[in-house]
């Protein structure tokens, strides 16, 4: 039995065994080596993406340097995002406030750069040492004539869910700007898709196809004017549910746009996204046209996934990941290769994200709330995977264990998105599972050996 | 285009950073923690530190980096992190069960005025904390210096938490490593033990950030220094700090407190470094050195010589960590490259300046501090344009934009390998890094040469 801290029993249960809701959306027990971040990083990863803003990160260095171009968010344009800001604030700064810095930092920094918007977060000491944010960025923000939006994203307040909360708030002061531009009728917004590998240009591409426009991108390959008339925008179709959900719900309320939830990992996921926009619109044109394409589409997919297949078949996998709707698109997608998904968990998930795990996965698979390495690699073990879905502190685990590993997070190199990104999922699945160089792992012989049998 | 950003022209900025060439004070000290032996580093302070900072040690190591967090919220920061550190430390006992908790402070904390002393005591007194265990703490208040001077400290921290001096000198001298590889830790430890002298070394992040892969997840890998011998150090006959900046207040600390001489030395990286280093291993422990590291001396400076044409007066600009970038002026001047500049985020005396010039002899631009980052470094560059670059994974922007080869070195390197397993420092690790050199040298020539100029031997 895997060893679970007392505070965290029920952020761990077992399928068919444990028949409590688990618990989640807590504060991560003190002491824990929990793999979640902070409010600024939710902030952070969300607004990111947007090429042509500045984005200023106010407090001491570290902040800065952590999040230097880290996350693999594409431009087709500017690359102002991929450079690193900070005030770098010092002692003096911390006990004297940092206003002025920050004032002349920002004045530097948009003489220099000339950004369509600023974006400047606030880490934790200055919540502490009460630099008023909003008013400096408000000065500045009138003798540069651009819109300079504080974000709060101090790092103790909260959970990075609470970071990705500030962050829409702050996009959310860029809509509405712009009356003019002609929107579509058959328009969308795309909200929580961040352009990692490309992933936005290629579902971009796919409702260009269906003959609906996406009037703005939030926030992959994101552009401040774009922004600026998503509120006109017919519907918000939201990807990455945990982050971007607070956004919708306020162009809702603000501008009456009716938002929908999809993934665009897998193929059932991704087939319902594309149908839920036509069946929105009920344009009969657009829906034989997303017809025709699914069909192409999967038709010419199948037949590479089933190669894959062949030799994934029956092999187990384990899914850490930040938000729990992609946590349900992997294991459908998963079982598309012929995987059984044992283990699975998320960062962020909500009560009714678990029950549905619960009901997606199989008797016997663990499904964990905000889990730490010793527990992950207690229950890999136990449950046996061969494969390990994660981020950047996941993988050495996953190597250190003898077992293949999956980037789902910031660092994939290749887009997993869409059909084509189905395909790449399969193969970089396939190509970290039968790879040979498992063989040299000592567990892995050993569990040859137990089960009487050669490796593979 | 990413880094045509950088104008050349050159402007005084007063209150902003741009692509640091430093990070904060916590990530150096959770890396000191490591190379202590069952030692689980702790960051008091808000999750997304303790996140980050374990990211950051995973990129560069590509290994898992254990640490855990007080995990702040709303009502510790208003209220202290006391409730906070107590529950971490009674939970980390419980689950982790580590012989050591190092705790490092963030920004946070600091601003909130936690006294660890305090805390820590409460938790003692109110039996938290195992026999036999210990929690100790350094201060590292992320507005302050950088990851180097984090790692200073949480070395110091260590000093202060265990060397005694018992009244019995032992035969042992103590060796203090500046922020380095695992690599180059093991290589120190190769050269003294080559010599036949008795040592400890603490912290030795070998076997801990450079494992090999035997299929079990450890919380607590093989390596790090046994707590043991980090306080039998206190009786050791003499000391050696290897890199002033990383080890100055630990350094002063074992002299002071346990009366163990300590000399601090540069670290040993190049022929005239590595010589002074085993000189002084030589006349302190009475011993000759053996033909085993003749032969490796020798093989170096026998390549050095061999192909020195290809770096003699070759132009090369520096930026990273005060202690490396002192060891790599030194190799560049041993092998008569000429070093345009020198940039370190991270604060260091007016003396380090100075040294630098001393070494390099008069003309090096070096810039220490403020300011000092690699967009002020990539300026430098456009004005001044070297032959070779060193400096860490975020110079390969500066490197890709100006078409200049990258010798990557320091902290963090996150798009190659090899780091945590061939060193810098002592003549093998010389010799590794001069053929890294001439392997970037010479790929260069090769691709820049015409076809007629195009050689097969070189």
């Amino acid at each position: 039995m895997v060893e679970v801290l007392a505070a965290r029993q029920k952020q761990v249960l077992e399928k068919g065994r444990d028949s409590y809701a688990l618990e989640c959306g807590k504060a991560s027990t003190a002491g824990a080596v929990s793999q979640r971040a902070c409010v600024f990083c939710g902030s952070r990863v969300v607004l990111y993406p947007i090429a042509d803003a500045l984005h200023l990160i106010h407090g001491p260095i570290g902040c800065a340097a952590y999040t230097w171009d880290i996350r693999g968010s594409m431009s087709s344009g500017p690359e102002l995002h991929r450079l690193s800001f900070s005030t770098d604030l010092s002692e003096n700064e911390v006990i004297y406030g940092g206003e002025k810095k920050l004032y002349a930092a920002l004045t530097e920094l948009i003489t220099e750069y000339k950004p369509k918007a600023a974006f400047v977060y606030c880490t934790c000491i200055i919540g502490l040492i009460g630099d008023d944010v909003d008013a400096v960025c408000a000065r500045a923000g009138r003798e540069q004539g651009i819109q300079i939006i504080a974000v709060h994203s101090e790092g103790f307040k909260g959970t990075k869910k609470d970071g990705y909360r500030a962050a829409c708030e702050a996009a959310f002061r860029l809509t509405g700007k712009d009356n003019d531009t002609p929107v579509s009728r058959f328009s969308i917004n795309i909200l929580g898709e961040f352009n990692l590998a490309g992933e936005t240009w290629l579902i971009r591409d796919y409702y260009k196809r269906m003959g609906v426009e996406v009037a703005c991108c939030l926030t992959g390959d994101g552009r401040v004017a774009d922004i600026g008339r998503a509120h006109r925008a017919r519907l918000n179709v939201v990807q990455c549910s945990g982050s971007m959900t607070s956004l919708a719900k306020m162009m809702k309320d603000s501008y009456g746009i009716p938002f929908i939830r999809v993934s665009y990992f897998g193929i059932e996921d991704m087939t319902r996204a594309l149908y839920d926009v036509a069946e929105f619109f009920g344009d009969e044109e657009i829906l034989r046209r997303t017809r025709d394409f699914v069909r192409a589409e999967v038709g010419s997919l199948l037949p590479g996934l089933s190669e894959y297949r062949k030799d994934l078949e029956g092999k187990k996998a384990a899914v850490y990941v930040g938000g729990s709707f992609k946590a349900f698109s992997l294991v459908k997608a998963l079982r598309h290769l012929g995987m059984e998904t044992v283990v699975v968990g998320s960062q962020t998930g909500a009560p009714e994200d678990y029950e549905y795990l619960k009901e997606i996965t199989n008797e016997g698979a663990i499904i964990c709330d905000d889990t730490n390495p010793l527990e992950l690699s207690g229950f890999i073990l136990e449950k046996g995977a061969d494969l390990l879905i994660g981020g950047v502190k996941e993988r050495p685990i996953a190597y250190k264990m003898g077992i293949a590993f999956c980037d789902h997070n910031h660092e994939r190199k290749e887009a997993l998105a869409g059909y084509a990104g189905m395909l790449n999922f399969a193969k970089e699945v396939h190509c970290s599972v039968t790879s040979p160089v498992w063989r040299y792992s000592p567990a892995r012989i050993k569990a040859a050996e137990e089960r009487g049998g050669a490796l593979p | 285009m990413l880094l045509r950003h950088t104008p050349g022209e050159i402007s005084e900025r007063g209150a902003l950073t741009v692509n640091p060439a430093k990070t904060c004070q916590p990530v150096g000290a959770m890396y000191a923690a490591l190379g202590v032996h069952r030692c689980l580093p702790h960051s008091h302070g808000s999750q997304g530190c303790c996140a980050y900072h374990r990211s950051a040690l995973t990129r560069h190591y590509a290994e898992p980096i254990m640490a855990s967090t007080s995990s702040f919220t709303e009502g510790a920061s208003v209220f202290g992190g006391q409730s906070n550190l107590l529950e971490s430390i009674n939970n980390i006992f419980t689950l982790y069960n580590p012989d050591i908790i190092a705790v490092n402070t963030t920004c946070l904390s600091e601003v909130i005025g936690d006294d660890l002393t305090q805390i820590i005591g409460r938790a003692a007194a109110d039996n938290k904390i195992p026999k036999g265990k210990t929690v100790m703490f350094a201060s590292t208040p992320s507005f302050k210096g950088s990851h180097v001077t984090g790692y200073a400290n949480m070395l110091a921290a260590i000093v202060q938490s265990f060397a005694k001096n018992t009244g019995r000198k032992t035969d042992r001298i103590t060796l203090l490593p500046s922020f380095i590889e695992p690599s180059d830790m093991s290589e120190i430890k190769h050269i003294v033990s080559a010599m036949g002298i008795a040592y400890i070394m603490y912290p030795d992040t070998s076997d801990v950030v450079n494992g090999p892969l035997d299929g079990t997840f450890r919380m607590y890998p093989k390596g790090g220094t046994p707590r043991a011998l980090i306080e039998e150090s206190g009786d050791s006959r003499c000391a050696f700090a290897l890199g002033r900046v990383g080890t100055l207040s630990a350094a002063k600390l074992l002299d002071t407190r346990c009366k163990v001489k300590t000399e601090i030395l540069d670290l040993p990286i190049g022929i005239t470094a590595t010589d002074e280093f085993v000189d002084c291993l030589r006349k302190t422990a009475g011993v000759s050195v053996p033909e085993s590291l003749l032969l490796e001396r020798g093989q170096f400076v026998d390549v050095l010589c061999d192909k020195n044409q290809y770096l003699y007066g070759k132009k090369v600009s520096l930026s990273g960590d005060p202690d490396i970038l002192l060891g790599l002026a030194r190799f560049c001047s041993d092998a008569g490259m000429k070093v345009l500049h020198v940039v370190t985020g991270t604060p260091a005396p007016g003396k380090f300046a100075d040294r630098i010039r001393e070494i390099t002899g008069g003309d090096t631009l070096v810039k220490v501090g403020p300011q000092a980052d690699l967009f002020y470094f990539h300026q430098l560059l456009q004005n001044n344009r070297p032959d070779l670059i060193f400096g860490n994974t975020y110079c390969k922007y500066i490197a890709r934009d100006m078409d200049i080869p990258l010798i990557r070195t320091g902290f963090p390197i996150y798009d190659r390998v090899g780091h945590s397993y061939f060193p810098i420092t002592g003549y093998r690790g010389g010799l590794h890094l001069l053929v890294k050199i001439l392997d970037a040298i010479m790929d260069r020539q090769d691709r820049d040469a015409p076809e007629e100029k195009f050689e097969l031997v070189m």
